[in-house]
């Protein structure tokens, strides 16, 4: 195998590919060979890195060197100067909106140091259409050990354990949904993906299948293994074109090694995966509706009882989970359940991804540990609100959710405490609002009421695990 | 691609360790080629060819290879920092192909310091 002394992980994911990240890297891949340095630097696309708003963003390993904002008329200057020379290049690097010195580590800049990955351990690290890359960060060991060491109920055993609630929205607990379709007694049983993200603002599902689909992929086996079924879909819209052709690819060549299909890693164990693509109705998300939808019905919810765990997919027990709940399963079945403890709260319990759209700076992909203050997602990650205008209030939810106004900002982010609130965690979407320039009096801030309005609820609430 | 067993899974993350090491730190030697212009003009890109032309001869994973600008001596270019682990940094001057690669079966891969290419042992005091 050739060695390269730098691999420059290049973001790939949609936001960058929007900001121009494919002609900066036919422009970087030029350079190097101009230079001749094509052999010794490795361009690795990955998937989405989080920091949307800085696109199209690049880190250079060794170094963690972290340059935002490419453009294709910059590249010539930063080959020769950081990849010829070994000068990191400063006018690409990051500055923090208030001081003008230029931070080159990743691990300094604020957005990326507050974060904590579980869900998203492997974004921009790998290149997502590289099975072996997904591989040799541990992928595949966590199913290795459900199929081969492990029972359906020590499975479940530890899923329950480790507290992991859906993370689509309701926060229904994981081991929980799982045992009840594990006890549910049928030849067919249905192992499905909630991909099918809709949520105003929302795009944490789309960014982990597009950086990591493996994850989903290997969360979806292990939950196949528990509950006893040998067939699955990824329920993913069509509008989420490069999450389809990444986790299309990824089937295919987890299909190709054994990892899926007949006979998983010669254990005797099968589970066949599909795609089903979604048209973008909203109300998709539910399961009934999912499931209705995969069917090739209208895709309306139906009442529960039965719950899908007892009737679900073609009458057939199934379960359904969000992308981002499986893409938490590998970790927890590799590291245990006290591990996932360690982070959040009694009851809500690890970490959740958040997306921050609207008026907020760092407008991204971020994941932090349940029961840290909304306050500090939206400052200390976020970098506060754009052009120094005053905050207003974050729509969390969608439009199950609701506002939550400046003074509930220290509100942990806990399935409980933002229900108490008004709103719900939801899936993660966030939208920031400002209040209009302060020069200007705003209408909302002659708001007579004494009492502090909690949170505006929009719409009847909406489940999706 | 043939079917894997599990035990592949765990070949398969030896294969890509070199690529890994790079990107989560964990290397043992760093050897920085310094490539300022009087670097290169002393000819600092063949030092570094062989180099890694060495790297990619042995079975490593654990040894990164980077370049910096001048190292302020212009006259002895062209050099090359070893830094192994928990020992501080040699500094080698007037490098050529051959002389590179000896330092790096050495110095690297062996552990010891090849004195007669050395300049200085120790970084300089910074603020």
């Amino acid at each position: 195998m050739e060695k390269f002394r730098a691999n420059l992980m290049l973001c790939a994911g949609t936001g960058c590919v929007a900001s121009g990240t494919m002609k900066v890297k036919d422009a970087l891949q030029e350079e190097l060979k101009k230079k001749g340095l094509a052999e010794e630097i490795r361009i690795v696309l990955t998937g989405c890195n989080g920091y949307c708003a800085e696109g199209p963003v690049l880190s250079v390993y060794p170094g963690e060197i972290f340059y935002q904002k490419l453009t294709v008329e910059e590249i010539p200057k930063l080959v020769e100067e950081h990849f010829l020379k070994g000068r990191p290049y400063e006018k690409l690097m990051f500055r923090e909106p208030e001081k003008k010195t230029a931070i080159p580590l990743m691990k300094d800049i604020p957005f990326f140091k507050h974060q904590v990955l579980r869900v998203l351990r492997n974004k921009g690290l790998i290149d997502p259409e590289k099975i072996e890359e997904y591989i040799s960060r541990d992928g595949y060991q966590a199913a290795a050990r459900a199929l081969t060491a492990m029972t359906p109920e020590e499975i479940i055993k530890v899923v329950k354990d480790s507290g992991l609630r859906g993370r689509g929205g309701a926060g229904f607990p994981t081991g929980l949904k799982w045992e009840f379709a594990s006890k549910v007694k049928s030849d067919v049983k249905y192992m499905l993906c909630n991909g099918d993200e809709g949520d105003p603002g929302a795009f944490m599902d789309r960014s982990v299948m597009e950086a990591d689909p493996h994850s989903v992929i290997e969360g979806m086996i292990i939950g196949a293994k528990a509950i006893g079924a040998h067939y699955g879909y990824i329920y993913v819209r069509a509008e989420y074109p490069l999450a389809v052709k990444r986790l299309q690819l990824a089937i295919d060549q987890a299909t190709e090694m054994g990892l899926l299909g007949k006979n998983i890693l010669d254990t005797g164990f099968d589970f066949e995966l599909g795609i089903y693509l979604g048209a973008g109705a909203f109300v998709c998300g539910e399961e009934t509706a999912l499931m209705r939808s995969i069917e090739g019905k209208r895709g309306m919810p139906r009442p529960r009882p039965p719950f899908p765990a007892v009737k679900g997919l073609w009458d057939k027990p199934s379960v359904l989970n969000n992308v981002e709940t499986l893409a938490q399963i590998s970790p927890i079945l590799l590291n245990g359940s006290e591990w996932y403890r360690s982070l959040g709260t009694e009851k809500s319990a690890g970490t959740k991804v958040f997306a921050l759209t609207g008026a907020v700076n760092n407008v991204g992909l971020v994941e932090v540990p349940m029961g840290i203050p909304l306050r500090r997602i939206i400052y200390d990650i976020g970098g506060g609100i754009r052009k120094g205008r005053k905050f207003k209030a974050v729509q969390l939810g969608g439009p199950s959710g609701g506002c939550i106004p400046e003074h509930l900002l220290d509100t942990p982010v806990t399935y409980e405490d933002i229900v108490a609130t008004g709103a719900i965690v939801g899936s993660g979407g966030t939208r920031e609002t400002a209040r209009e320039a302060t020069s200007r009096p705003s209408r909302t801030s002659q708001r007579t009421s004494s009492a502090p309005p909690s949170a505006v609820s929009a719409r009847p609430h909406r489940t999706r695990y | 691609m043939p079917r894997l067993k599990i035990e592949d899974l765990q070949k398969i993350k030896e294969q890509h360790k070199a690529e890994f090491t790079l990107r989560e730190g964990g290397y043992r030697a760093k050897v920085t080629v310094h490539m300022g212009t009087c670097g290169i003009a002393a000819g600092a890109r063949a030092v570094m060819t062989a180099l890694m032309d060495e790297v990619a001869k042995v079975d490593t994973t654990d040894i990164i290879v980077t370049t910096s600008g001048c190292a302020g001596l212009c006259a002895k270019e062209p050099l090359a920092t070893v830094e192994l682990m928990n020992q501080p940094p040699v500094r080698y001057c007037d490098l050529n192909d051959e002389k590179i690669r000896e330092i790096f079966r050495e110095h690297v891969l062996g552990g010891h310091p090849v004195e007669k290419y050395a300049l200085v042992v120790g970084s300089e005091t910074t603020y």
